[in-house]
């Protein structure tokens, strides 16, 4: 079982899809994944975009809060799109809504940020 | 189903054999016909308390066993995941949300919480040097209706 990230820059946003199982084994590539893409290009903002991830685990939410504090520390926002209902569950317990902004699909996390930048 | 049904697994602590863990034990309790939220549940729950034992129970020594008693019995399923790791010296502490003892790895402190939501019955014992088990239990609802 693995999982497959998928990153696109589009204007000052990177999008990152996530595909598979998100547990400790597989964070780090996603962890390694996106910090790079943060550093080297020229994206402030991050859309986490969930349709295809079949599983997450707490694992999951400490790589995603590792990224948020790394966008967030250079002004920027990260919102969720596409989170099925275990995700949302996992999402719901940790408090993490109340930091990220969950949006239905990537066309409208694309518009929200639109209006920040 | 008539009397308890068991499996024991055990294997090595390596970050592969999270996922290796939660489907072996989805795969036992689908016999209970659990519905697929019923089932992530129990494969999230086994995957925190499996990573538990990998990251702080062995501190990722991969030649250390991680076991798996699983058991079925009626319209529920018991399951404990045993580490004989370097133990939690409190307990109380650990279970806190967001505690982690080890942020450095970005670890979000919600494993023990996240067990304790997504399971029915949730315990922990534990002692220093000598290994950690959790034991955890959730009843399958889809069966129940059989049952009554």
């Amino acid at each position: 079982m693995s999982l497959q990230a998928e990153l696109e820059h589009y204007r000052n946003v990177l999008i990152v899809r996530l595909r598979g199982e998100l547990d400790h084994h597989t964070a780090d590539v996603v962890r390694y994944k996106m910090e790079e893409a943060l550093l080297r290009g020229s994206s402030d903002h991050v859309i986490l975009s969930l349709k295809e991830l079949q599983f997450m685990d707490s694992s999951g939410l400490g790589v995603i809060l590792g990224r948020y504090k790394q966008v967030k520390s250079k002004g920027g926002k990260m919102v969720v799109c596409d989170v099925n209902p275990s995700v949302y569950r996992l999402f719901e317990l940790s408090g993490l809504f109340k930091i990220l902004t969950i949006h239905e699909n990537e066309r409208t996390a694309i518009s929200s940020l639109e209006v920040v930048s | 189903m008539n009397g308890t049904n068991e499996m024991t697994l055990s294997f090595s602590a390596r970050s592969e054999n999270e996922a290796f863990a939660r489907i072996a034990v989805a795969a036992f309790v689908s016999q209970l016909d659990p519905t697929l939220e019923e089932l992530n549940d129990l494969k999230t729950a086994v995957s925190e308390a499996v990573t538990n034992a990998i990251i702080h129970g062995y501190e990722s020594d991969s030649s250390c066993q991680v076991t798996i008693e699983a058991r079925i019995e009626g319209d529920s399923v018991s399951i404990a995941v045993l580490d004989n790791g370097r133990g939690i010296e409190d307990l109380e502490l650990a279970r806190q949300p967001l505690y982690t003892s080890k942020p450095e790895l970005e670890r979000s402190g919600m494993g023990f919480t996240i067990m304790e939501n997504f399971m029915d019955h949730f315990e922990v014992s534990s002692r220093v040097d000598g290994g950690t088990r959790v034991e955890m239990m959730k009843r399958i609802e889809s069966k129940k209706a059989l049952y009554n």
